[in-house]
């Protein structure tokens, strides 16, 4: 368990290596001069100069790579070209309130799923038919428009929910619940659409196993069955499926924060981008892989715990 | 043991020495050897039974001959020709001289095919006009005992015996003069496992084939070889004709498994099951005898 | 770093007869045809969006700002006072044009890197499937977010970008379609036959994935359809042309004056995305209803199986045993102390089509106290079937339509499905050895939990004392080293040793019946010598009622007192064995036993003289 565990953690290393060498040279590829964007049409040529040399755009590109990197390592990213605030700071303030968002969509994604997968999977009849139309609606209907009619059913005529805003947890553990709920409903429409049809087919793909069979023929009982056994084999697939969905989640908050005008990572990525403020987009990236290959990581020793050949190999 | 009828005919296929090596998954593992110096001759128009238990390399002997398996060491040569190692082209030319027949007939042939393009697909490959295609797969049909009209349909509308059927008249579709068969009757039936065999024969008897005929069951060997080479964990133990290795065999694993074999009848039966418990221990006093003076 | 995400079922290897057939299919399945329709409406609807409205998607006019629908505008008019339906019209070109984009970007990386990955393997797979986790592991969104502040809005530079992100889709698919055919014995055979890699992709592999892509590429068309839509309503898409995402970004803006506004566009898209899924979904239905999705290991006969027939209808069954005088459950007289005792049992499988599929038709039997009954017969027989309808482990499609099972002289089973006593009687009356020894483990558990956890329910036992009882368990079947085994997973066992497991498993809380499918079948003739001599010792020992189910006469001589053969559903015969081997009545039994090789002759001497008949057959 300890080399499988060694080598999964070196392979993420390299991975985040890579994706954040990938992505500075993209992004440092740039045809314009972020200098003069920075600064506007009006500044002169040597405020344009002064401004480069200060940004340390002047350098080599192989300096300035092994600057940033070394500098990154530390978890510093620099500071924005606009704000002048550190990278990190400004990541500091919004990630926590994006997380709130993905990590309980991705819970309440879970459990749900797990749920109706299981039981359209074992009880079959109506609700396996529920599962698979849902399948479908959910992948049909964009989330940031389910958010739209959302906002609009709940806070806009019902005016039940709040429809923007966000609070800190620290501040009002309930009213950070509540301004979750919307945003939440949103994204996890899609995810356990999805999700919850990954784990039937994975659950009915187990229950057709001989060894299922053989385990009835035992005479042990149907939870246990149900819950030690076919739950268990099922659930590496699954996992898997759930690691993609955090992926998919965090750009799904950009838009759904816009919505929600919650004060997450979504302004700070489309501002970013319109502003072609280079550094901020390189932290966020930086900061997004590793996050993901966290859950990867995560997710890869959950598979390996549950399935012992996964450890094999 | 040595064979009488090699000493007036030059064997057809010659492999001497043949190791293969299997990569093992993992940093640095040795590879798995699957075959441990194996030597073994053919002669043409003969069956040659292979017998031995699962992980033997009885299989791999026959992929090797077909070119399909990793060759370390040593070298096949058939009709005075070596060819251990060949090109893609090569084996193209060699194709028309050995052909195969697979264990599972439901794999080995494509199920989007009809019976007709299966059969074609050699055919065309190498280099037979559309025309006399068709003609030799009337041919083929025939030769196999199925109904001409199995040409347009599909291979899952054949039962197993059927396909396997399919399964020979492609390996005999470019007269090849050596038709590897591994484990071609195992997945089918009692009665159609017989009437697959006596094809078999039939067929050897009317082309002059040679066969090296890969099997687990003994009884399946000694039914259809001339000779038989008994295989344990990649090396062959035991060769000879088919009446001497599977009537009296010679060597400790060929008598077990002669004995594991049970026979159809329960009084004989019976009699097997007590000869084999006073083999064993009679083995394993003998080890222990061995030990002991070690 | 992750492993295959293919959407559920989707790598089948399965081959629908010939491409025609199958674009028929399909065309017979309703909702593929609706979903059809609608695709080709929403594309119709794009290309001829000038001539259908009549309005100027661009043309504002603010004296019809916000006006309502069904009036001079038939769904209204936005903010600016432009024309709804127009826009949504010309917004489905950019939307359909930058899916087609996006698609043909991923299919053009993902299947050729996919096919060559797969089919040559070695160093290529393992760099693009690490290439392909990685991209996987980028969140797509902000990589697009990132690129467009280097290379600008444009459409067909973040559509490209989209379509590079979701080609490790298509990559996995192909690989994982290619690997499975590659395994395939028809493609050694192609080898064989000298064709070239090209002919053998083209030709064999090509085919088989190619129903699988069709889906992959219509979830791709919609996820691409999806976030496109994202990037407009951001702000950040190209804002010069009318856009799905774009008209409810602005509908956004004024959902406190007009909400009805967000619900056209978020429409179509639903409509658009939901036909392209409802088209996938239909397409995956469709190929998997052509053959059965996975293959079995058990074979499947087919109508013109030479010797059995498994599908019969009840008028044919009844022709097709020929009645001899020890036939069936006539002459049965069951003791009065009889173990079990099937009577006319009757199984079948109701077909979508409304009728049913009878495999076990009036078979009865009984099975004594320490009695080992041999139930033989060929692939198809209905032996299996009768054994699973005794331990009431029938796949859920079957049913148990006629005749009654009981055992000690208690009905476990009944066509009226009025008694289920099967279920109390497993693992504790019954015990049931498999044919697969690997496959009917649980590979999830070490093989001591295995055995210990139906005895800490069954018997009460608690865990010391239930592995005390494992270890002798496994002592007594002939494993050498028990306490390794019993903390060993099954894939770190051998196949023999596996069955010695199984075998501890089926007997551990002492059950009065043992019912053993094909235990030996699967394993080295050996170690087959083995196994019967430990089956014969444990049901001597304690004295067992055995049902022995096995196509081999060699196992039913070498373990069986008495033999009911089985063909095609029924039961053609019943005696004693040596009486069975010695004087077979029906003709049938008389076929199968003189089938078998054990007694022939080795084959004659090979003649030496020169083949010539070889001239004759070229």
């Amino acid at each position: 368990m300890a080399t499988f565990l060694l080598r999964r953690l070196g392979a993420a290393v390299v991975l985040v290596f890579v994706i954040a060498t990938m992505t500075f040279l993209l992004m440092s590829m740039t045809g314009g001069d972020p200098a003069r964007n920075i600064l506007g049409d009006g500044a002169t040529v040597e405020q344009v100069a002064a401004k480069s040399a200060e940004l340390g755009l002047d350098q080599p590109l192989a300096v300035r790579y092994v600057d940033w990197l070394g500098a990154a390592i530390t978890g510093d990213f620099g500071r924005s070209w606009f704000t002048n605030e550190p990278v990190m700071t400004s990541l500091a303030n919004k990630f926590p309130v994006s997380l709130s968002v993905v990590i309980t969509a991705i819970l309440v994604t879970a459990i749900l799923s797990a749920i109706l997968g299981v039981t359209a999977a074992v009880k079959r009849g109506w609700i396996d038919r529920f599962v698979q139309m849902f399948a479908v609606l959910g992948f049909a209907l964009p989330n940031f428009w389910v958010a739209l009619i959302l906002v609009t059913v709940f806070a806009v005529n019902l005016k039940l929910l709040p429809a923007t805003g966000f609070v800190p947890f620290t501040t009002d553990p309930g009213r950070w619940a509540l301004g979750l709920i919307l945003p939440v409903a949103a994204l996890v429409v899609g995810t356990i659409a999805s999700t919850a049809q990954q784990v039937r087919g994975a659950t009915i793909d187990v229950l057709r196993q001989d060894y299922v069979r053989t385990l009835r023929s035992r005479g042990i009982s149907h939870r246990s069955l149900l819950f030690r056994h076919v739950l268990r084999n099922a659930a590496p697939p699954a996992l898997t499926v759930l690691s993609l969905q955090f992926v998919g989640l965090l750009g799904g908050a950009i838009i759904i924060e816009k919505i929600f005008a919650l004060p997450g990572i979504g302004s700070l990525a489309v501002n970013a981008t319109l502003q072609g403020d280079l550094p901020q987009i390189l932290g966020l990236v930086v900061v997004m892989v590793v996050l993901v290959v966290i859950v990867n990581l995560v997710i890869d020793l959950l598979t390996g715990w549950l399935n012992p050949k996964a450890r094999v190999s | 043991m040595t064979d009488v009828a090699s000493v007036a005919e030059q064997p057809l296929l010659t492999i001497s020495g043949l190791e293969v090596e299997f990569p093992v998954k993992g940093w640095r593992r040795p590879p798995f050897k699957a075959l441990k110096g194996v030597s073994l001759d053919i002669l043409p128009g003969e069956t040659m039974g292979l017998v031995g238990e699962s992980g033997s390399g009885k299989t791999t002997i026959g992929r090797a001959v077909l070119g399909l398996a990793p060759i370390a060491g040593g070298s096949i040569s058939f009709d005075g020709r070596d060819t251990t190692r060949l090109s893609r082209a090569d084996r193209r030319a060699l194709s028309a001289d050995i052909q195969v027949v697979f264990q599972d007939p439901y794999t080995s042939l494509n199920p989007a095919m009809t019976i007709g393009d299966i059969l074609a697909e050699p055919l065309l490959t190498s280099g037979t006009a559309r025309i006399a295609a068709r003609d030799r797969i009337r041919e083929l049909l025939d030769l196999v005992n199925l109904p001409s009209d199995a040409a347009d349909r599909l291979p899952r509308e054949f039962s197993g015996g059927q396909r396997q059927r399919v399964a020979i008249a492609r390996a005999l579709a470019l007269r090849p003069r050596l038709v590897v068969c591994d484990e071609p009757v195992s997945a089918l039936d009692l009665s159609t496992q017989a009437r697959v065999l006596d094809l078999f024969i039939d067929i050897q008897e009317k082309t002059g084939v040679a066969y090296l005929f890969v099997s687990h069951d003994l009884s399946v060997v000694r039914h259809i070889s001339h000779r038989v080479a008994v295989m344990y964990r990649g090396e062959i133990v035991e060769t000879g004709d088919a009446a001497a290795v599977t009537g009296a065999p010679e060597h400790p694993y060929t008598q077990r498994l002669l004995m594991a074999a049970p026979v159809p009848h329960p009084k004989r039966q019976a009699v097997r099951r007590s000869e084999r418990h006073a083999l064993l221990a009679s083995q394993r006093a003998s080890d222990a005898a061995r030990e002991t003076v070690r | 770093m992750s492993e295959v995400v293919i959407p559920a079922d989707a790598v089948v290897p399965v081959v629908a007869s010939g491409r025609q057939k199958l674009y028929r299919r399909v065309l017979k399945n309703p909702m593929a045809v609706v979903s059809l329709v609608i695709l080709a409406l929403v594309v119709l609807s794009a290309v001829f969006a000038g001539q259908i409205t009549g309005w100027d998607p661009g043309r504002a006019d603010l004296n019809d700002a916000l006006a309502p629908p069904f009036g001079e505008h038939l769904l209204g008019a936005d903010a600016s006072g432009r024309d709804v339906l127009a826009r949504l019209f010309f917004g489905a070109r950019v939307s359909l044009i930058g899916a087609l984009i996006a698609l043909a970007t991923a299919l053009a990386i993902g299947i050729p890197t996919g096919l060559i990955a797969g089919y040559f393997q070695g160093w290529f797979d393992s760099l693009s499937s690490w290439f392909a986790s990685l991209l996987m592991a980028m969140p797509g969104l902000i990589v697009v977010l990132a690129l467009i502040s280097v290379i600008g809005p444009g459409m067909v530079g973040v559509m490209v970008t989209f379509g590079a992100l979701l080609s490790p889709g298509v990559f996995r698919l192909t690989r994982s379609g290619v690997v499975s055919v590659r395994r395939e014995l028809y493609i050694d055979a192609a080898k064989v036959s000298g064709l070239s890699d090209y002919r053998i992709i083209s030709r064999h592999v090509l085919g088989v994935i190619r129903a699988p892509l069709v889906i992959q590429a219509s979830m791709i068309a919609g996820i691409a359809i999806v976030l496109q839509a994202g990037l407009e309503f951001l702000g950040v898409g190209d804002s010069s042309t009318a856009s799905w995402g774009q008209m409810l970004s602005e509908a956004f803006s004024n959902i406190y004056v007009a909400p009805t506004m967000i619900l056209w566009p978020g429409l179509i898209i639903g409509l658009t995305v939901g036909s392209l899924a409802i088209f996938g979904a239909a397409l995956r239905d469709t190929v998997q209803g052509a053959e059965p999705a996975r293959k079995t290991r058990r074979r499947k006969p087919t109508n013109e199986e030479e010797t059995s027939t498994r599908r019969l209808d009840l008028s044919t069954a009844a022709t097709a045993a020929v009645i001899s005088p020890r036939d069936g459950g006539q002459e049965d007289i069951e003791p009065s102390d009889a173990l079990l005792v099937v009577r006319d049992l009757q199984v079948g499988y109701p077909q979508p089509d409304g009728s049913t599929t009878i495999v076990v038709d009036g078979v009865s039997l009984h099975v004594d106290r320490g009695e080992v009954l041999g139930l033989v017969g060929e692939s198809g027989s209905g032996k299996s079937q009768t054994a699973f309808s005794i331990l009431g482990l029938l796949p859920d499609t079957g049913a148990i339509l006629g005749g009654t099972i009981s055992f000690a002289a208690r009905t476990i089973a009944s066509a009226d499905g009025a008694a289920h006593g099967a279920a109390a009687l497993r693992g504790r009356q019954f015990g049931y050895i498999p044919q697969e020894p690997m496959s009917n483990l649980d590979p999830s558990f070490t093989l001591g939990f295995q055995l210990v956890e139906p005895m800490r329910h069954i018997l009460g036992l608690s865990r010391p004392a239930a592995k005390t009882k494992a270890l002798e368990l496994l002592d007594r079947v002939g494993i050498a080293d028990p306490r390794r085994t019993f903390d060993a997973y099954p894939h770190e066992v051998s196949g023999g040793m596996a069955q010695r497991v199984l075998i501890a498993g089926a007997v551990a809380c002492d059950p009065e019946l043992l019912i053993a499918d094909e235990p030996t079948t699967a394993l080295d003739v050996t170690v087959q010598a083995e196994v019967l001599d430990l089956l014969r010792g444990l049901q001597r020992e304690r004295s067992m009622g055995m049902i022995m189910v096995t196509h081999n006469f060699g196992v039913v001589a070498d373990i069986c007192d008495r033999v009911a053969v089985m063909q095609a559903g029924r039961l053609v015969e019943q005696a004693d064995a040596l009486e069975l081997f010695d004087d077979p009545h029906n003709p049938y039994t008389r076929m199968l036993l003189s089938s078998t090789l054990e007694d022939t002759e080795p084959r004659a001497a090979r003649s030496t003289r020169p083949v010539s008949s070889r001239g004759t057959a070229r």
